[in-house]
């Protein structure tokens, strides 16, 4: 069957408005109009256009299914006012989801205004008064945009004013315009000009009806087309008196809607029902419309003198303001939802009274109402001009807000009070990445941040990584957010995450735009960074993300959350693909570590066997102290020193760091602890793809392998690789304490200083690990000697910089602890160093490090990760040891 | 030159799969992207797709013809980006004319020799015009919702220099797609009608394909489809439709709506669905084409083809699969 659509007159703003039969009668609201509205010219003349915004939303909510904007006024730059507030009303989707007609006698503004709409609007008005041709030029200029035009009658002698002129003018119009400039006839609307009646002149008494009848005969001759007109005219006797002309109105409208009249220009807040207007005044309006019993002006005489019995009492205007009696909270939330900016200032103050801090109002009901705001955008019930409507709400109460958050941080800093440290605005920089040019989406982010009182650093689009780390650390930001729509940019994403760990960087990085995911994120981008990645739906989420990270309070719980929830992300992922990825033991043996032997000879220590070193100096080992981790056993997490200077924790983190120096120098000074350790190397001899004997000590290494498949020409390593295979190659073990600790502990908790008491027990752990370190170096410069000319800093030592290795049994390249013991054994036993092996292999005092010492230049840190049964039956073989001992030591590795 | 309009009233018609995805292939770096006439262009421009037709002509013919070899009746010319604008990325606004006639060119050789092969099966090549990288609904600056980044009638002479260049290539359409700003699209419809009427030519048919890329169903500038259609429908297009953003399976309802209230033909160019979580589309070739096949019998159908992730496997399958099916026939309009 084939299918049929029909001619109607379809207009559209965000949504279609199709003028069917059933329609009856489109309301026009009138109130966007200089000329007719006094407020409305006010507000305009003063600029004052977001008040101005307000009259038209008002004409919507009260059933305006097209708005007529009229600029016409002498005092105005017409074509600017007409830009200017057409672009404001599409960023008002309540707004511009209605039709525009674009009201003017000037065709620049026509012009002008229709540049601005991205809906099907009506022209309003064209004519032939001009002539002919100026009315084909401008009808295929409108025909060109797509609008529909109401055709005003008025032709070269003057605008028709009886039927019979209305309709002639009406129908030469629709001629040239259907048949020269091809204009389609359900585009064409005619207005045969409503003409003010009452007014004592007997001439113009029948001007409704002229409009009446011509209307009902324009539809019937061509019966496409629409008639519209602007209906307060015909009351224009009547002005001050509200009711009466609202009366004239219903009435002319009742019977010229009854003649075929499709629209009208009205205020749609002021219209009486025909049925509801009292008889008397219905009755006689009918007269002065229809012109019945009107000669000499009866009618109208009549109709006067009862319009001055009648207050004026025009209806209150109908707005559902019934949110406005809920609570403030309640309030601020369908501000923001909604986008209404009209009443948030007195709100906030409202709220900012209510609540303890200022802060609060933000952290609170504001916080609150936004994430409402993402969740309808997330779920589709809002879409994106609402949303930046939203922020404008936000940034409004947050300017409010703004001077007492200030006025209060100075007060704290006058009262000397700490807590909440002072910063300016946070900076957030944005970027589209390297090869990507599409960033409509990053600058919606750029714009909803920046009403959040954020400081946006855009940097645009094509950004290279290096571009963005540099701007990102010029500018000190706290936040960079990156964009990209095509997919490559997702390797670009995960390349500036490496980029900023490997420079050290320390703030939050948020991935956003059409081709990332969280999935994404969690499993490529995240592992690559260590300071925050999160990944970011979309432009409202950005600020409720961004408020977390730039929160003392909540950034840590957040990040904590994001990491832990990507964490399972990770895990998912990885359970999907599982089990199958494990080679076959076998196989991973045959896959061991690409070094070249050939040529290759190990360097022979310059000692074998065991050497002690017994309260060795605390202050050289202190120079070689990695502070980041001591941070970290405060819960200031941070690259040091930059920990120092950073703008949240620094000035606390310097503090602390003050505090120490002042423990450590008397640590030294007084002689408070004392250091312990011992250093062996050993022939050793390799006699299995992961077994290792050590010479004359009837020990023999038992290590792990990779069992992971893993990229072709990838090892799957074991440290048994960086042994010689086919001659005699040495190891080394070394295991260092940090004595004395107890009595000053104690000594600490009865003066209840838990601060000192924490401070020494983290900073006994890092002299343990510096002590590690020193004797690392001089094992490779010295002791052992293969690295004699190594020239390296601490930032490089602490980086892992050297040549060998020093793994620890139970640590990720060599996972089973049992293999301490055999360490512990070399190295003289718990009396060289007096550390105690419990009976879950962790070492006390706590303060302990040990390791194997591995010298071959290739030799390299790594994880073994899972293993398969085979390799574990294998192992547990080689050990001795029975498969259930064996699985308990390696459940953490084994699927 | 054989009447599409004839050939639409008889079968649903082929329009090519996506460029980019096609381009991708061929692993291009920076070097390949200059060529010898760019070689010290002061900036990076790859990725710059478009200037591939002056730069690798070879490559892009290559993928025009593996598109006409899958099938496609209708080929889009290389030029999503080849405006002003849009070039402004590159800093190569001088040279967007330029790509527009030689990817005109690029298309109509691949176009013109499979014609010549089988000329009952003639191709047409439409010149694609995108959707800027400026909008004119949207401010870029919430502090001032008033403001536009570009004019209207900066975008009407972008547009108008791009269809002189295309039409001076040769093409047969001018396809306004992915449009997610209807007021850009709007420009773009005055500068075509703008051209030819300022040149005296006769006006060549006009494709029309937004991009619906919210779950509430609307385009990005916030118009539902309906209000979109009214919204263009003036241009009176050979064919309105829907390209990008969703997959096929998403699509569906939309190219519905669009069959039942379009008075001109329909046309659809999904994604092979949604991209993953690593941006690549899974979406198989047969995969869409089942999808596609579902439309086609129902009637909604005049045009289809693929757009991002799409490649010729997937235009031969929906090619395939849509030819047992009569095009959606064309609504009469009035009563």
């Amino acid at each position: 069957m084939t299918q049929h659509i029909q001619p109607y007159l379809r207009l559209s703003g965000l949504e279609p408005l199709i003028v069917r039969p059933e329609t009856n009668f489109v309301n026009v609201g009138e109130r966007t109009n200089v000329t007719g509205s006094k407020k409305f010219a006010r507000l305009i003349r003063e600029g004052l256009y977001e008040e101005a915004l307000s009259v038209a939303r008002q004409q919507v909510e009260s059933g305006a299914q097209v708005i007529d904007i009229n600029m016409d006024d002498a005092l105005l730059d017409g074509v600017a006012a007409m830009t200017t507030f057409l672009n404001l009303v599409q960023s008002e989707p309540d707004i511009a989801r209605i039709p525009i007609m674009i009201d003017s006698s000037k065709f620049e503004i026509i012009e002008a205004g229709l540049k601005c709409v991205q809906g099907k609007c009506i022209v309003n008005s064209i004519s032939m008064k001009e002539g002919e041709q100026k009315f084909i030029e401008q009808a295929i200029i409108c025909k060109n945009f797509g609008a529909a035009v109401i055709v005003m009658a008025f032709d070269e002698v003057g605008q028709a004013d009886t039927k019979i002129r209305k309709v002639e003018i009406c129908h030469r119009a629709y001629k040239i315009l259907t048949e020269q400039v091809g204009f389609a006839p359900e585009d064409i609307i005619f207005d045969p000009n409503i003409f003010a009646i009452a007014k004592g002149i007997e001439e113009h008494n029948n001007y409704a009806v002229d409009f009446i009848e011509a209307t009902r005969e324009i539809k019937q001759l061509m019966p496409l087309t629409k008639v519209s007109g602007g209906v307060s005219n015909v009351s224009f006797s009547f002005r001050g008196n509200d009711h009466v002309r609202e009366a004239i109105h219903s009435v002319f409208l009742f019977h010229a809607i009854k003649a075929g009249m499709d629209m009208g220009i009205v205020n749609a807040g002021q219209l009486v029902i025909y049925d509801e207007i009292e008889p008397t005044l219905k009755q006689l309006c009918e007269d002065v419309i229809l012109n019945k019993n009107n000669d000499d002006n009866g009618a109208t005489e009549r109709l006067i003198a009862f319009a001055e019995t009648v207050k004026a009492k025009g209806k209150e205007i109908v707005k559902d303001e019934s949110w406005r009696n809920e609570s403030v909270e309640k309030r601020m939330e369908h501000a923001l939802v909604h986008g209404i900016t009209e009443y948030i200032d007195t709100d906030t103050e409202e709220a900012r009274l209510k609540y303890p801090k200022p802060l609060d109002v933000i952290e609170g009901p504001l916080m609150a109402g936004m994430n409402i705001v993402g969740d309808l955008f997330g779920a589709g019930k809002m879409f994106l001009p609402q949303v930046v409507k939203s922020a404008r709400v936000m940034k409004k109460a947050v300017a409010v807000l703004t001077p007492y958050i200030e006025q209060e941080k100075a007060d704290r800093i006058l009262n000397n009070i700490g807590g909440a440290e002072e910063k300016g605005p946070a900076k957030i920089l944005l970027a589209t990445v390297k090869g990507d040019v599409h960033d409509i989406g990053k600058n919606i982010v750029g714009v909803v941040l920046g009403c959040n009182g954020y400081e946006i650093i855009d940097l645009g689009v094509m950004v290279s990584a290096d571009k963005i780390l540099t701007e990102a650390r010029k500018n000190n930001v706290d936040i960079i957010g990156l964009s990209g729509l095509i997919t490559p940019s997702l390797d670009e994403m995960v390349h500036i995450a490496k980029e900023m760990k490997r420079l050290n960087m320390n703030i939050p990085l948020l991935i956003g735009g059409a081709t990332t995911s969280r999935m994404h994120t969690a499993v490529k981008i995240a592992p690559e960074y260590n300071d925050g990645v999160v990944h970011v739906l979309d432009a409202s989420r950005s600020v409720t993300v961004a408020g977390s990270l730039l929160s003392k309070d909540q950034k840590d719980n957040f990040l904590s959350d994001i990491t832990k929830e990507y964490t399972q992300l990770q895990a998912d992922f990885g359970n999907k693909k599982s089990a199958k990825q494990l080679l076959p033991f076998a196989t991973a043996q045959e896959k061991t570590a690409n070094i070249n032997w050939n040529g290759f000879s190990p360097v022979k220590p310059n000692f074998t066997e065991t050497k002690l070193f017994d309260n060795y100096s605390i202050a050289e080992i202190a120079t070689y102290i990695d502070w980041q981790p001591f941070f970290i056993a405060w819960e200031m997490h941070g690259k040091f020193p930059a920990i120092l200077t950073d703008h949240v924790i620094g000035k606390e983190a310097t503090k602390l760091y003050e505090d120490a120096q002042v423990l450590l120098k008397k640590i030294i000074e007084e002689n408070w602890l004392s250091a312990k350790g011992v250093v062996g190397f050993w022939e050793v001899n390799k006699v299995g793809p992961d077994s290792v004997v050590v010479k004359d000590k009837n020990i023999q290494l038992e290590f792990l392998r990779q069992q992971i498949k893993k990229a072709e020409g990838q090892p799957n390593l074991s440290l048994a690789d960086f042994i010689h295979p086919n001659q005699s190659d040495y190891m080394g073990a070394f295991s260092v304490t940090i004595q004395g600790i107890e009595k000053h502990i104690k000594a600490f908790e009865e003066k209840l200083d838990d601060y000192n008491k924490i401070i020494l027990q983290a900073l006994a752990d890092r002299l343990a690990e510096a002590f590690a370190e020193l004797l690392h170096h001089k094992t490779r410069t010295e002791f052992w000697g293969y690295a004699n000319d190594e020239q390296l800093s601490n930032e490089q030592l602490i980086s892992e910089d050297y040549l060998g290795i020093r793994p620890a049994p139970g640590y990720p390249a060599c996972p089973d602890h049992t293999e301490k013991y055999k360490l512990f054994d070399l190295l003289g036993g718990e009396e060289a160093t007096g550390i105690h092996l419990t009976e879950s292999l962790a070492m006390y005092p706590a303060s302990s490090v040990c390791g194997w010492y591995f010298a071959h230049p290739e030799s390299k840190y790594f994880g073994v990760g899972k293993i398969e049964k085979d390799q574990l039956e294998d192992y547990a073989q080689r050990k001795g040891m029975n498969i259930e001992e064996a699985t308990r030591w390696l459940r953490p590795i084994l699927e | 030159m054989a009447d599409i309009k004839e050939i639409l009233k008889q079968r649903i018609l082929i329009i090519d799969g996506a460029m980019g995805t096609m381009i991708q292939r061929y692993k291009l770096e920076e070097a390949d992207y200059r060529g010898d006439r760019f070689k010290s262009w002061h900036k990076d421009v790859k990725g710059n797709n478009d200037l591939l037709s002056i730069t690798q002509p070879d490559i892009i013919i290559a993928i025009h013809k593996q598109y006409l070899d899958a099938g496609a009746d209708i080929i889009e010319t290389n030029t999503f980006s080849s405006t002003v604008i849009a070039q402004a990325d590159y800093d190569m606004q001088e040279i967007a004319y330029e790509m527009n006639v030689a990817s005109a060119q690029c298309a109509r050789t691949a176009a013109d020799a499979y014609t010549m092969q089988n000329p009952d099966k003639p191709r047409f090549v439409a010149g694609a015009i995108g959707p800027l990288n400026k909008t004119l609904s949207l401010s870029p600056d919430v502090n001032n919702p008033g403001y536009r980044a570009v004019t209207f009638d900066e975008v009407v002479a972008a547009y108008e220099e791009q269809v002189r260049g295309l039409v001076e290539g040769g093409v047969d359409l001018l396809l306004v797609e992915t449009i997610f700003d209807t007021l850009n699209a709007k420009a773009a419809i005055f500068a075509i009608k703008n051209f030819f009427s300022s040149n005296n030519l006769p006006e060549l048919p006009i494709m029309i394909s937004g991009t619906i890329t919210d779950a509430s169903g609307r385009t990005l500038s916030g118009q539902t489809l309906e209000a979109f259609y009214v919204s263009l429908v003036h241009a009176n297009p050979l064919s309105i439709g829907l390209n990008c953003a969703l997959g096929a399976r998403e699509m569906r309802p939309h190219i519905e709506e669009l069959s039942s209230i379009a008075k001109c033909y329909t046309s659809a160019y999904p994604n092979a669905g949604l991209p993953n979580a690593f941006g690549e589309y899974d979406e198989q070739p047969h995969e869409t084409a089942h999808i596609v096949e579902e439309w086609a019998k129902e009637g909604f159908l005049n045009i289809v083809g693929g757009c991002c992730g799409t490649t010729p496997d997937h235009i031969k399958h929906i090619a395939d699969e849509v030819s047992k099916y009569k095009p959606r026939e064309l609504p009469i309009f009035g009563s």
